[in-house]
């Protein structure tokens, strides 16, 4: 049999995007708001997940899909802090999810009584940003421990996000994190791109992260 | 496992093309991989030979790679440069407003099939 040359060029991702869109429409027509939570391991997602949980449980009903790398540590401090219905995504030691692995998870999760679905994602700021879980809104949480030169390192990742929190606060004192410049970053990278500093451990500047969820959460819901 | 991961989804996208144009077989895949795509063509090629195996329309293929170099383009002084060399920061300005151009895409180029 003789072979012949056929042209595809077409980005690897293409086809997890027109998957992640897929879902994302299915997500909408069901009424469930889907919230893609990424950062580095340690940055603070799932402290900032069960405060958020905690003060927004009586508005909306929550479940969370946990893909920590061969772990289920997150998905019991869930299920022990929360009333949030709490699933394990066993991402088989993979560094990121995409949207067939994120639509087993809501299938699981199921969305008929779920308004607002969130997912934490592999502590990774690389490949989560490259893949489209299907999410509604995608948000990054980076600690002030981090350093404020993230967003010149890691530039793909502020691009995709909605949101930016900048995490533990509390510790600004101690570390010489420059919150103009990381602002001012992470604009450069998208002008778009909402920041919140926030003490995930006491709270603090959380209000007006809860007022953003809330709103975009209605509004998608509508 | 990255590598592995990205895999899925070639195959995925390989899968559906042979079914439109009713290809059976897969001699070789090349792929255009951007110097800061984070993709490790040995790891890939690793993970190729590993995954092949397992899905008949590629079991006899070979994975080639070709590089695409990654360019930067600076908003201060709108200079253009050799991203690998001189990272984040304008090698003509010193200035930090800079985005890559090229570099991060990774594209399934073409394929030889029958
Ligand atoms: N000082 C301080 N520590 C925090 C804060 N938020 C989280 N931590 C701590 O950071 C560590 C990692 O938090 P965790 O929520 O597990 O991060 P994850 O890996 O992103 O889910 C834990 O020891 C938390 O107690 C904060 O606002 N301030
Ligand atoms: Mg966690
Ligand atoms: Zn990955
Ligand atoms: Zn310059």
């Amino acid at each position: 049999m003789d072979m012949k040359i056929i042209e595809v060029k077409q980005s690897i991702f293409a086809d997890n995007d027109a998957d992640a869109e897929r879902l994302r429409q299915q997500l909408k027509s069901e009424g469930t708001f889907l919230l893609n939570v990424m950062s580095s391991p340690g940055s603070g997602k799932t402290t900032t997940l069960v405060r958020t949980i905690n003060a927004l449980s009586d508005e909306f009903r929550i479940g969370i899909m946990e893909a920590d790398i061969d772990s289920d540590v997150d998905a019991r401090t869930m299920s022990e802090n929360t009333k949030a219905k709490t699933i394990q995504i066993h991402t088989g030691g993979m560094c990121h999810l995409d949207a067939d692995m994120t639509r087993q998870g809501i299938t699981e999760l199921g969305t008929a009584d779920v308004d607002l679905a969130i997912l934490e994602n592999v502590g990774n700021l690389v490949c989560p940003a490259e893949f489209d879980t299907g999410a509604s809104k995608n948000v990054m949480i980076l600690s002030v421990p981090e350093g404020h030169d993230k967003p010149l390192k890691y530039p793909l990742i502020f691009k995709v996000c909605d949101a930016l929190l900048i995490n533990k606060i509390d510790v600004m004192p101690y570390f010489d994190f420059d919150m103009d410049k990381v602002t001012e970053y992470a604009h450069m990278r998208n002008p778009d791109i909402k920041i919140f500093p926030i003490c995930a451990k006491t709270g603090e500047g959380m209000d007006a992260w809860y007022e953003w969820l809330r709103t975009e959460v209605k509004e998608w819901r509508s | 496992m990255h590598e592995l991961g990205i895999i899925v989804h070639i195959s995925r996208t390989l899968t559906k093309l042979a079914d439109e144009k009713k290809l059976s077989k897969i001699g070789s895949v090349t792929l255009e991989v951007g110097e800061v795509s984070g993709i490790v063509p040995d790891y890939m090629t690793d993970a190729w030979n590993y995954y092949k195996k397992k899905t008949p329309l590629l079991a006899e293929s070979e994975l080639r790679m070709e590089t695409l170099p990654a360019v930067t383009f600076c908003e201060e002084c709108e200079n253009t440069y050799e991203t690998v060399k001189y990272g984040k920061i304008c090698p003509r300005c010193n200035s930090p407003r800079t985005y890559l151009l090229t570099g991060s895409e990774c594209n399934i180029k073409e394929i030889e099939a029958c």
